[in-house]
């Protein structure tokens, strides 16, 4: 047999660990010390454990060692002999940060964490295994109030009396010999401490060796006689033991833990012998292999007794994806696939395009064909489309740690709530929004919520609530950011403007003067703290967001608090748009955008002297936006009323674009101009046309801008 | 014909593991990622020996050989543990719960493929 | 539509290490004759259906559609005012890759693939020149009569007044 060489396993093990270092570090902010569910904490025990198995059998050490240590500790939690402290929690949370660490030098060739750290943090934990049951917090949690109810019964404390019994084994027969009484006795003192009080034994005619009849011992347990009497019966005869009368307690200096779980099971157990017939370092067979079936018949279809064990209370939270019923698929096999259905829609405007000049009656079954294809190609998009598809507890999940830390750095008392985690977003767009996303929370926990002081001298309870919020609107996601802070103050934000020279008025609506805060240059003073980390503005925020084909909004009430609300299209790659012609070329305006599109009037468009003109749809003036004139370009129609206005509504306020004609509506493809190019302004991406041609696809949001604000006429 | 060798175990990279070595034997490999799922796939397809893991979600290992030796098909059949924890105790449960042997983690995947030959050939 | 695309073969056969000789595709530009490595070269086209971008430099005329990639397309002649520009079916594009980005470049006509040894290549004298920056040029090389000014055309291509590439944008 080949030698197995296991680094292909690493990965698998590397994607494994990173899920069980999630539901830790997920479950450890989740816990409530005071009231831990007992399925939490082994869900967390398990979760260090199976690190501790991966990597030792991969031969990571330094991380081995670390889990080795967290795992000791948490199993006295676990078993309720000591108490899940605050401080227990912090020094976890660290010790995950650090197997983070050091899976990233092992995955990624990231820096290595200093030894020094490692032994320090192992240190930390070593603290708690030196305290026994002892609290090591001020706080003084009675250990069975901390320890989960059910089957597990809490150690009691340090040094205390257990109540002792008295075993009798015997009377020993072909069927039990005394020899068997050591494997039971063996089995005996995982439930408490147990000694040999006496031999009782008989002078057998002929023999020179008296024969054992009987073997006492004592055992120091707080199991039951009634349930060591069942533990027993599983491997002895009931007729071969009896228990008596105990007399002085056994002192017992270690709490051992004890686990009574005795199962409701009666199987027919193998007469095992004795003693185990292999024992070896690192493999034990209790049984004589002679004596094991080398080929067991296949039994029939008839299931006989089936154990129907109830699971724990509370169902273990799965590790973010990890469905027995799913495969894993490296993301760039994925992307490989979107780019080819991509293509294919493409090519299937193509043929739709070509077809058109075809007689459909004399080529019928070609259009029926295409018509199917049509549909086909649209299918196998939705499909292609949803398996990027990822629920925002992705982007979610990672906040009550961001919120906690922060919160606790600038003593804070904040709770983060979060809803509709379950809404589905693009991978793409996911990666893409955890940044924007980031510097919003704790934009909210550094600005937005106030101290507990100023909140309850506000009347407001100290604490703080953020709310991350997700849901489908049209055929976008909304994805929100709110809180129940300070709010922000119109009237400061005019101020701070008017002092760095930005061209504001009063007659500003409340979401432009908010709006103001994501303008480069405005947020300068507030990056003082860099607690919003990495010295990202306000202003990258909302451009990351606007490439991403979505926007941003700010409401806000003084003194109650802020929404803060991000629209982003269902998806990077393929994009409901309206084309539309201006001149000789063809643009795409992407249909979330569109309110509607008509052909005013002449007596609609008013021209305002030196500053543009507008349009008046229903009493509304709108601004027109020409487009022909911001893209420099020769247009067929000169006069709005002669063309079209696709009315756009973008930034909270409603515009007028016009262009020569509507071409059509389509579903394309966006590919990247900037992988090639750059960002050309007005322009969000392009596409490829059925005719094969490029068509540019307007950045709506950013056209808008481009209109002066203002025009002192009632909006 | 193959011998069926079904392996319970939480973590996937494990299972991994195991199976490859196992398949490398000849052996057929049926994997199952908790104890629960494992009497399933235990019940379903009737394995020649059963290596399973012990602390695991929804069912441990103890448990599972418990039941399994409540169930026809798998009253004498083999069951090996493979576990990290190589405590005499831990050793007393398993026995008592019904185990046939034991293996400590992380094993060296020949000695795992040489016992499983000494224990279903 | 009819898409002429001549890819460059193997008749440079992976050279990159060679100091002895390199191989470079030689184009004319106006008067004069220049050369590029051949590696950097991806594929020869002819010009068409290019999609102008608005408010951009007049030398960079747009952008095309590659087997579905989009590229832009620049016009050295406008860009360093080299003769006419004009476009009809002989009018030539080659297509760069440099800097793990897709550039196409007009030019008035492509040669042919060239080996210059060491010694056929002299250092460029520090004339102004009237078209590239003598910090893109690596040479002048000489083949048979010929003079060829060898450019390093991803530096050229890369270089901020090329207004092809944002600074510091994630490729």
């Amino acid at each position: 047999m080949d030698d197995l060489d296991l680094s292909e396993f690493h990965d698998v093990f590397f994607d494994e660990a990173a899920e069980h270092l999630a539901s830790m570090e997920s479950l450890l902010l989740e816990i409530d010390p005071d009231a831990a569910d007992e399925e939490q904490l082994n869900a967390i025990f398990r979760a260090a454990h199976s690190i501790k198995g991966g990597s030792a059998a991969f031969g990571f050490n330094d991380i081995t060692e670390l889990t080795h240590e967290m795992e000791t500790v948490f199993d006295r939690v676990r078993k309720g002999q000591m108490p899940l402290s605050p401080s227990v929690v912090d020094v976890f949370l660290a010790s995950g940060d650090m197997l983070k660490a050091m899976f990233a030098t092992r995955k990624d060739g990231a820096e290595s964490v200093s030894p020094a750290d490692v032994a320090a943090l192992c240190e930390r934990l070593r603290v708690f295994l030196d305290a026994p049951a002892a609290a090591p917090v001020a706080v003084a949690e009675p250990v069975a109030a901390a320890a989960a109810p059910p089957v597990e019964i809490a150690a009691p404390k340090a040094v205390e009396a257990l109540p002792v019994l008295e075993i009798v084994f015997g009377p020993f027969d072909k069927t039990f010999n005394a020899e068997a009484v050591d494997a039971m006795v063996d089995d005996l003192r995982r439930l408490g401490r147990i000694e040999e009080t006496t031999v009782v034994a008989q002078r057998q005619p002929g023999k020179r060796k008296p024969k054992p009849t009987e073997r006492r011992f004592r055992i120091a347990t707080a199991v039951s006689e009634a349930e060591l009497g069942e533990a027993l019966s599983f491997v002895a005869d009931p007729a071969h033991f009896r228990f008596v009368d105990a007399s002085t307690p056994i002192e017992q200096p270690d709490a051992a833990p004890v686990a009574v779980a005795v199962p409701v099971v009666a199987p027919e157990v193998e007469d095992f012998a004795p003693r185990a017939v292999i024992d070896e370092k690192d493999f034990c067979l209790f049984v004589d292999p002679a004596t094991l079936p080398g080929n067991e018949p296949v039994p029939d279809a008839a299931v006989s007794k089936v154990v129907e064990l109830k699971s724990a209370a509370k169902p273990v939270p799965a590790a973010a994806g990890a469905d027995a019923a799913s495969i894993r698929v490296s993301v760039q096999k994925v992307d490989a696939l979107i780019n080819l259905v991509g293509e294919l829609v493409i090519t299937e405007a193509m043929l739709a395009q070509a077809s058109l000049q075809l007689d459909s009656a004399l080529f019928e079954q070609l259009s029926k064909g295409l018509a199917q294809l049509q549909r086909n190609t649209r299918d196998l998009q939705e499909s292609a489309m949803s398996i990027r598809m990822m629920p925002m507890s992705f982007v979610f999940g990672r906040f009550p740690r961001v919120v906690r830390d922060l919160a606790t750095t600038l003593k804070k008392q904040i709770e983060l709530k979060t809803e509709g985690e379950a809404t589905e977003l693009d991978k793409g767009l996911i990666e893409r929004i955890i940044d924007p996303l980031t510097h919003l929370v704790r934009n909210s926990v550094d600005h937005g919520i106030e101290s507990p002081a100023a909140r309850e001298a506000a009347g407001k309870p100290a604490k703080g609530t953020i709310t991350l919020r997700a849901f489908h609107r049209g055929g976008n996601i909304m994805v929100e950011v709110l809180d129940d802070g300070a709010g922000l103050d119109r009237e400061k934000l005019l101020r701070k403007a008017r002092e760095r020279g930005m061209g504001v008025s009063d007659s500003m609506s409340d979401q432009e003067v908010f709006a103001l805060i994501f303008d480069a240059g405005f947020s300068t003073a507030e990056k003082v703290t860099d607690v919003s980390g990495r010295g990202v503005g306000m202003d990258v925020v909302r451009r990351n967001i606007r490439e991403m084909g979505g926007n941003v909004e700010i409401t806000s009430t003084l003194g109650v608090g802020t929404r803060i609300s991000i629209r982003l299209p269902l998806t990077l790659a393929i994009l409901d748009g309206m084309s539309v012609a201006v001149g000789t070329e063809v643009f795409i305006v992407p249909l979330t955008y569109i309110v509607e599109s008509l052909q005013p009037a002449e007596s609609d468009i008013k021209t305002i002297a030196g500053q543009g003109a507008v349009v008046q749809v229903r009493g509304e003036y709108l601004p027109l936006l020409t487009l022909h004139q911001v893209l420099n370009l020769t247009p067929k129609v000169v006069e709005p009323h002669r063309g079209i206005i696709v009315i756009v509504e973008a930034e909270g306020r409603k515009t007028a674009m016009f262009v020569d004609e509507l071409v059509g509506q389509h579903q394309v493809v966006i590919k990247s101009l900037e992988s090639n190019y750059r960002r050309v302004q007005g322009v969000s991406g392009a596409t490829i046309m059925g005719d094969g041609r490029v068509a540019l696809i307007l950045d709506v949001a950013d056209l808008v801008g481009a209109v002066p604000k203002e025009y002192g006429l009632a909006a | 014909m193959a011998k069926t060798i079904l392996v319970v175990d939480d973590s996937p990279s494990n299972r991994k593991m195991v199976q490859y070595t196992l398949k490398s034997g000849g052996y057929d490999v049926v994997e199952a990622e908790d104890g629960q799922d494992g009497l399933e796939k235990a019940i379903k397809q009737q394995a020649h020996l059963v290596v399973t893991d012990q602390n695991m979600p929804r069912m441990d290992g103890l448990t599972l050989i418990k039941s399994l030796r409540a169930t026809s098909g798998y009253r004498s059949i083999p069951i090996l543990m493979l576990t990290t924890e190589s405590s005499d105790e831990m050793k007393g449960r398993g026995r008592a719960a019904g185990a046939t042997g034991w293996m400590v983690k992380p094993f060296d995947p020949k000695r795992l493929l040489e016992i499983v030959r000494k224990v279903i050939g | 539509m009819s898409q002429t695309q001549t890819a460059v073969t193997a008749k440079s056969a992976g050279l990159s290490a060679s100091h002895q000789a390199s191989e470079f595709l030689t184009f004319r530009l106006g008067q004069e004759e220049y050369g590029i490595e051949i590696l950097k070269v991806q594929e020869i086209r002819c010009y068409e259906a290019v999609t102008a971008i608005a408010n951009a430099p007049d030398f960079i005329k747009g952008v095309v559609n590659l087997r579905g990639i989009i590229v832009p397309i620049v016009d050295m002649r406008i860009k360093f005012n080299l003769g006419q520009a004009s476009y009809d079916e002989f009018t030539v594009v080659i297509i760069l890759n440099v800097a793990s980005r897709v550039v196409g470049m007009v030019v008035d006509g492509v040669s042919d693939v060239i080996q210059l040894a060491g010694d056929q290549v002299r250092a460029a004298p520090d004339f102004s020149s009237n078209s590239f920056d003598t910090n893109y040029i690596t040479g002048l090389g000489t083949a048979d009569d010929r003079m060829l000014i060898l450019i390093d055309i991803e530096r050229l291509m890369c270089s901020p007044d090329m207004a092809l590439f944002d600074g510091g944008t994630v490729q």
